[in-house]
């Protein structure tokens, strides 16, 4: 039955291996050269709105760790801001309540918050699956802005979060008026859970992830378990969700009750899917264009912009259902093989 | 020898239907076993009350004189006992090499590691190509699952099977809508399963069962009606009776 000799097989192996590892590689850094080209024009073009650009990678954080529970798990959710709110808030309260006014602490904190928040999340949600599953997380979230509302001697309730303040980055960089150093900070926070999560997702618990969200019957006759991996993603998933929630709380040094809220869950979900599902790119992308014509549209004309949004979501359902940038990889990808090239 | 898989008085009923009843059956390393039964005689409910992924109304199941019958599905497959689906269950979208190397990776306890993609690893990625080489399956590693035949995805299921490393394995019908031309790979693969595993088989090819089997365990309306060589299933008179009008019928008396 053997056709070729193990020597031969051998080479093969290791041809495979080291071309597959130079691809990975090749379009992690195209990965990271694409956020660096499209961080640094944002800064060139809009100096004056670089808060709106901090907002958009605290958003984008929110995304990609929606992106892991609903796009590469399955799980449906509609509460993912729940994991956003908890790390903004534990950034805010270490400063606001604590005096711990050292931004890497405070990011900290808001990865940890983020990531107990999660681990709480997974384990209610892994109760129920499909629509129970979806209303668990509305449950929760609700749950979570209820909570932050009435502990406002903590949180400072409907009024918001105040009084943090923060300390210079690193010692030497203050963070001023116009933004320059929240919105460097955030885009060095993003490239690291960028590259993070490029490494966790194409792991071998990247795999299984993705296995559990085809046939988790599947992964289970293989001898694993879809619960244990599934909690384990959203612990992840909520460390991501919660650095995006501490850039919030110290690039506007306020956190209002919103971050913890129903609609920015939804809305973290309609950027996703604009986006695309299971694909760390798809997520900035959906990001990206949201907030942007969010900002434009609402400008220039503010009565209608949900209406635009609305229009543009159903477009994209219906005639891009991979989402914009899963479509745009596809047809590259036409392209590409019919021009000769073949994928490993 | 001692038994590596015994099933004791199992019985399983959906509502009032019993689908399994008083079953009981024991094997040794290196069994082939032919579980064979009309369609609805509950052949692949045993499997799923086996391996844990029903629940029976009564009776045990042990592995290795270990009972498992409170231990759960992911822990049966840990223990040695595994599967394949009668209608195949894979990935559309990933390719054959993934599929092998993760059932490798979760054998050896790696499958939720963070870092590394499997195929970047040299020994996982030795034992996938092996194991894809023996089942002729080497030169479509790297090919998406929904892009190969149906035979192959039979293959592939067996490949995953046995990159388990299994010491009991249930094949439900592993040549199910597999055209003609095609049975013989997986005939010649089974031929080739490890000589130490004990596998249960269930088919309605009794030719496939015939070539295969060194014993041929019939189940009808959730009894079993007969437990003995294959050489005497067709003269067996309620095996006769059971398959009656039923058009495994024409199989047996070929
Ligand atoms: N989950 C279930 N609920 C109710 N009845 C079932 C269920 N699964 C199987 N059955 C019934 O049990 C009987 C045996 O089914 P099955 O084990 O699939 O048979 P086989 O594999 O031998 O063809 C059939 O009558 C089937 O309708
Ligand atoms: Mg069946």
């Amino acid at each position: 039955m053997t056709e070729k000799t193990n020597s031969t097989l051998a080479a093969g192996a290791a041809t495979t291996r080291s071309r597959l590892r130079a691809g990975f590689i090749k379009r992690d850094l195209y990965g990271f050269a694409a956020i660096v080209i499209v961080a640094a024009a944002g800064y060139v073009l809009f100096p004056d709105n670089l808060a709106l650009l901090t907002r958009i990678i605290a958003i984008a954080l929110l995304v990609l760790s929606l992106d892991l529970v609903t796009g590469y798990c399955g799980v449906a959710t509609l509460g993912q801001a729940a994991l956003f709110g908890s790390g903004a808030y534990a950034a805010g309260i270490l400063s606001a309540h604590y005096g711990i006014n050292d931004p890497l602490l405070m990011t900290l904190g808001g990865i940890f918050a983020g990531a107990v928040a999660g681990l709480i999340c997974g384990i209610v949600m892994l109760r129920a699956h499909g629509l129970p599953q979806l209303v668990l997380s509305i449950a929760l979230v609700y749950l979570f802005h209820e909570f932050a509302n009435k502990a406002s001697s903590w949180t400072g309730g409907s009024d918001g979060l105040s009084g943090i303040v923060l300390d210079p980055l690193f010692g030497l960089y203050e963070f001023d008026l116009f933004g320059h150093t929240a919105y460097f900070f955030g885009v060095v926070l993003l490239l690291i859970v960028f590259t993070l999560l490029r490494i966790v997702v194409r792991s071998p618990f990247g795999m299984l992830c993705r296995g559990i969200k085809e046939d988790p019957v599947r992964i289970r006759a293989l001898g694993a378990s879809p619960h244990k991996a599934v909690i384990k993603m959203y612990i992840i998933s909520g460390a991501v969700a919660g650095t995006g929630g501490a850039l919030s709380a110290i690039s506007t040094q306020v956190v209002a009750l919103d971050a913890l809220s129903f609609t920015q869950s939804a809305e973290a979900l309609v950027m996703l899917v604009l986006g695309g599902t299971g694909s760390l790119f798809g997520a900035l992308v959906g990001t990206v264009i949201f907030m942007l014509f969010e900002d434009f549209v609402s400008a220039a004309n503010p009565f209608h912009w949900l209406t635009m949004v609305g229009a543009l979501l159903i477009v994209v359902v219906l005639f891009a259902p991979k989402g914009i940038f899963g479509t745009v990889q596809d047809l590259l990808s036409v392209r590409k093989n019919t021009t000769g090239e073949t994928r490993p | 020898m001692s038994a590596v898989f015994e099933v004791i008085n199992l019985k399983k009923a959906f509502g009032g239907l019993v689908v399994t009843n008083d079953v009981s059956l024991s094997m040794v390393a290196g069994d082939r076993v032919a579980l064979i039964g009309p369609n609805g005689a509950g052949k692949t409910t045993f499997v799923n009350l086996v391996t844990g992924a029903l629940k029976p109304s009564s009776g045990e199941v042990r592995l290795r004189n270990e009972p498992v019958t409170r231990i759960g599905p992911t822990g049966r497959v840990q223990r040695g006992l595994v599967r394949s689906f009668q209608v195949t269950r894979l990935f559309q979208d990933m390719t054959p090499a993934e599929h092998v190397g993760l059932a490798v990776l979760q054998r050896t306890g790696k499958s939720a590691e963070l870092h590394g993609n499997f195929l970047t690893r040299p020994a996982v990625m030795e034992e996938v190509y092996d194991l894809l080489e023996r089942l002729g399956l080497y030169s479509l590693a790297h090919r998406k699952v929904r892009e190969i035949a149906y035979g192959q995805q039979r293959l592939l299921e067996l490949a995953i099977a046995l990159a388990l490393k299994p010491s009991v394995l249930l094949l439900d019908e592993p040549a199910a809508g597999v055209p003609q031309s095609d049975t013989g790979r997986i005939e010649e693969a089974l031929a080739n399963l490890p000589a130490d595993l004990a596998v249960v088989m269930i088919e309605h090819d009794m030719d496939l069962v015939f070539r295969f089997a060194k014993r041929v365990v019939v189940l009808a309306a959730g009894t079993i009606i007969f437990d003995g060589l294959p050489a005497d299933v067709t003269k067996d008179a309620r095996v006769r009776e059971a398959y009656l009008g039923s058009y495994a019928n024409a199989g047996l008396n070929a």
